[in-house]
């Protein structure tokens, strides 16, 4: 006989599951204010504390409090708000377009727009983004930036600027400092330290970001980038979206349980910080703070944003199997939208009514971009880019063996 | 030069030419590779163009195809070509495909080096060929090299290139030609005239092969190790074949083959990988499908047996000139 009991495999499960409610005491939640902001020269291992910690701006009132509070003007915030809006506003249109079968496919970012929209207001055009599919906020946040071109993506139409050749929203716009999307995961994260790199070798001043979600952590390549980051003290923002869910995976499968993605930062010798990713203000200050370290050649930052992933996974999915439909209103941190609207509204330079407003410009503006976009065609008309284009762009000149197979095809 | 000498002076020529191409693998930096292929380019160019690199061989290829959207040109060195795994994510899912997915807003002019084949005691971590797996990646071109003359004028031609490049060096023929006896002593490349090398710049097209041994009675599709063998089986048998030397395995050099094979009528297929699904299997359906009515013979395949790569067992599993010069016995008899 043993003196040891048998051994037991451990496999965490998620406290809700359909008719539950999720025991969201696990999330390690501050109150707003309470963390402090080091100088951007920290080292990592005084990073120690943030790492478990949660930086939060805006309090249960809408009130900026605390050393992070950043000094954004008025007209900024309504940028960011406006912004926020537009992009659930596209999610939503599209969401409709899918289910008409103009499009195959789309992945909403409900829930997680301050993250990819403020982040992109802490950056200089010229910065490289490397995302993942679920930062679309980071070009509708853009001026520049029009929704024709992203939906023409979309639809696979014959305005399509990867020529159909990807799936919807896995958009590229290195102009806009936005890298093209994958479907594998997690590489481009490992990718985003040698773009860092690569600007740090050339003597320029242009710094990296790079994208991946709780689930993804658990690829290889997140390993890689956070040694390779570290090892070439790589000027890039690491960012870690943990928005709970993983598909139908709770992120303590992910191997969230009783640690934070954050710390993982701080063990490869990379300063991190841990913060409210439905608080705009804390998002622009975290990423503000993180892009001054990498531009002073401080070095890398790891960012876990804690928020919550409010839609399904992508069309294809049905959140109702796997976790409570009432979830998102049970999250502690809220809606970034309702967060930032009620603390502009308490600084008095928002209402009601300029909301109501402005949501009513936005729709016209995002049903306007799609009437104009489907004018170039939709996957249900066919008016998709020619077979023929097909076979190029494989290799630089397009090679005898696939020149003979678009003869093949005749096209 | 030796091979690795001329692979040291396509990087030293590229690097001196174009401030964008930068050299970085395991132990490559400082110490100049476990093989000395970069021996000196650290000193040389400075530690931001040269430099040691994390044991992570998706790592390296990952920076590199972030380098490359950045606008630089990387040349990466696996050490094996045996431990190119790790990398295989990077390689087939984002290099190769990169220029196609953004249509060409992203481009991966990425150079991945790395040291292959058997032939020295290397066992099986040290000794394989697995080309196979990067000529099925449509968006990769592969490469590899059987002399030091070709060795530098492809690595240029690959660095060069916008394309990512799988540049496969033979580590049998890095310090000379070996024909498969390995009874014999190495002959050095100084004795040999595809040891002459010019020191400045030049370059070979990278989709070119070269006919190593003209020959009238049978084709001998090879690369690498395997054209000196195949060129040591044709004077042992006394069988005219002629030998190319593909040099290019994918976006091959097809016409030249084709015109050998229509000339000949007869065709061996000849490499060090493992026989099912390899490179040869794609080379002998070529044939098939374009000289069908030319062909006076089956089409032969020599390869490495379909087992990991053992170590005692080297030269019954290499396949040397005696099991080559039975097969273009085979094809002539047929």
């Amino acid at each position: 006989m043993s003196e040891y009991p048998p051994l037991r495999l451990h496999v965490p499960e998620p406290t809700g599951r359909p008719g539950q409610a999720t025991d969201f005491g696990y999330l390690r939640l501050s109150p707003a204010g309470a963390v402090r902001r080091p100088a951007v020269d920290t080292s990592h291992f005084d990073t120690q504390d943030l790492s478990y910690a949660l930086v939060r701006v805006l309090d249960d009132e809408g009130q900026a409090v605390g050393p992070w509070a950043p000094q954004l003007d008025a007209a900024t915030l309504e940028r960011g708000l406006r912004a926020m809006m537009k992009t659930r506003i596209f999610d939503a249109r599209m969401l409709i377009a899918q289910r008409q079968k103009k499009l195959s496919f789309y992945m909403q970012c409900l829930g997680e727009e301050a993250i990819a929209v403020a982040h992109s207001f802490a950056l200089e055009n010229g910065d490289m983004c490397f995302p993942t599919y679920r930062q679309q906020g980071l070009l509708l946040a853009r001026d520049d930036v029009s929704m024709v071109e992203m939906m023409c993506q979309l639809m696979s139409n014959v305005r399509d600027p990867l020529k159909g050749r990807q799936l919807p929203v896995m958009y590229s716009m290195k102009r806009a400092g936005f890298f093209s999307v994958s479907g594998n995961l997690a590489t481009q994260f490992t990718q985003a330290v040698g773009w860092g790199m690569a600007s740090a070798i050339a003597g320029d001043t242009r710094i990296a970001s790079g994208w991946i979600g709780d689930g993804s952590t658990a690829e290889s390549d997140f390993h890689t980038a956070l040694t390779f980051a570290h090892v070439y003290r790589a000027p890039v923002i690491l960012n870690v979206v943990n928005n709970q869910w993983a598909i139908s995976t709770f992120q303590a499968i992910a191997g969230g349980e009783t640690t934070t993605f954050a710390a993982r930062g701080v063990g490869c010798g990379i300063a991190s910080l841990r913060v409210d990713g439905n608080d705009f203000l804390a998002v622009h200050a975290a990423s503000a703070w993180a892009a001054e370290r990498a531009r002073r050649n401080f070095g890398p930052t790891l960012i876990e944003w804690v928020t919550y992933r409010a839609g399904p996974h992508s069309t294809s999915d049905d959140p109702s199997k796997y976790r409570p439909a009432d979830d998102w209103q049970r999250f502690p941190l809220g809606d970034p939208i309702a967060r930032l609207k009620a603390h502009l509204i308490g600084i008095g330079h928002w209402s009601e009514a300029q909301h109501e407003q402005t949501k009513r410009e936005l729709e016209a503006e995002v049903a306007a971009a799609q009437k104009e976009a489907e004018r170039h065609g939709t996957l249900l008309d066919g008016q998709i880019p020619s077979a023929a284009t097909m076979f190029e762009g494989v290799y630089e000149d397009m090679p005898a063996h696939l020149r003979r197979q678009r003869q093949q095809l005749g096209v | 030069m030796t091979m690795i000498q001329a692979l040291r002076s396509a990087l030293d020529v590229t690097m001196a030419r174009d401030a964008k191409v930068v050299v970085f693998g395991e132990d490559v930096g400082y110490f100049g590779g476990v093989f000395r292929v970069t021996e000196g380019l650290q000193a040389k160019y400075g530690k931001s163009r040269c430099f040691d690199a994390p044991i992570s061989e998706g790592g390296l290829v990952g920076v590199a195809i972030g380098m490359a959207g950045y606008g630089l040109r990387p040349v990466v060195e696996i050490q094996f070509a045996d431990y190119v795994y790790p990398a295989t994510d990077q390689i087939v899912s984002e290099a190769a495909r990169m220029r196609y997915r953004s249509a060409g807003d992203f481009t991966a002019p990425v150079t991945i080096r790395m040291p292959c084949g058997g032939g020295i005691y290397g066992g099986q971590t040290h000794s394989q060929s697995p080309e196979a797996f990067f000529t099925h990646v449509c968006g990769l071109r592969t490469v590899m090299p059987s002399n030091p003359y070709d060795a530098k004028g492809l690595l240029i031609a690959a660095i060069e290139c916008n394309d990512p490049v799988i540049f496969l060096e033979p580590k049998r023929l890095y310090n000379g030609p070996f024909d498969g006896h390995h009874e014999r002593p190495v002959v050095p490349w100084s004795r040999h005239p595809l040891g002459m090398v010019p020191e400045g710049w030049y370059k070979l097209p990278i989709d070119a092969a070269s006919i190593f041994r003209p020959g009238k009675e049978l084709t001998v599709l090879a690369y690498g190790t395997m054209v000196w063998v195949a060129a040591c089986a044709a004077e042992e048998t006394g069988i005219d074949a002629e030998v190319i030397d593909l040099r290019a395995l994918w976006p091959m050099d097809l016409e030249t083959v084709l015109a050998s094979v229509r000339k000949t009528g007869r065709c061996v297929v000849v490499h060090e990988a493992t026989r099912t699904s390899g490179f040869g299997a794609e080379l002998a359906a070529l044939v098939q499908e374009h000289c069908f009515h030319h062909l006076e013979a089956p089409i032969e395949r020599v390869t490495g047996w379909d087992t990991p790569y053992p170590h005692a067992q080297e030269w019954d599993y290499f396949p040397g000139p005696g099991r080559v010069g039975e097969a273009f016995k085979r094809a002539m008899e047929a």
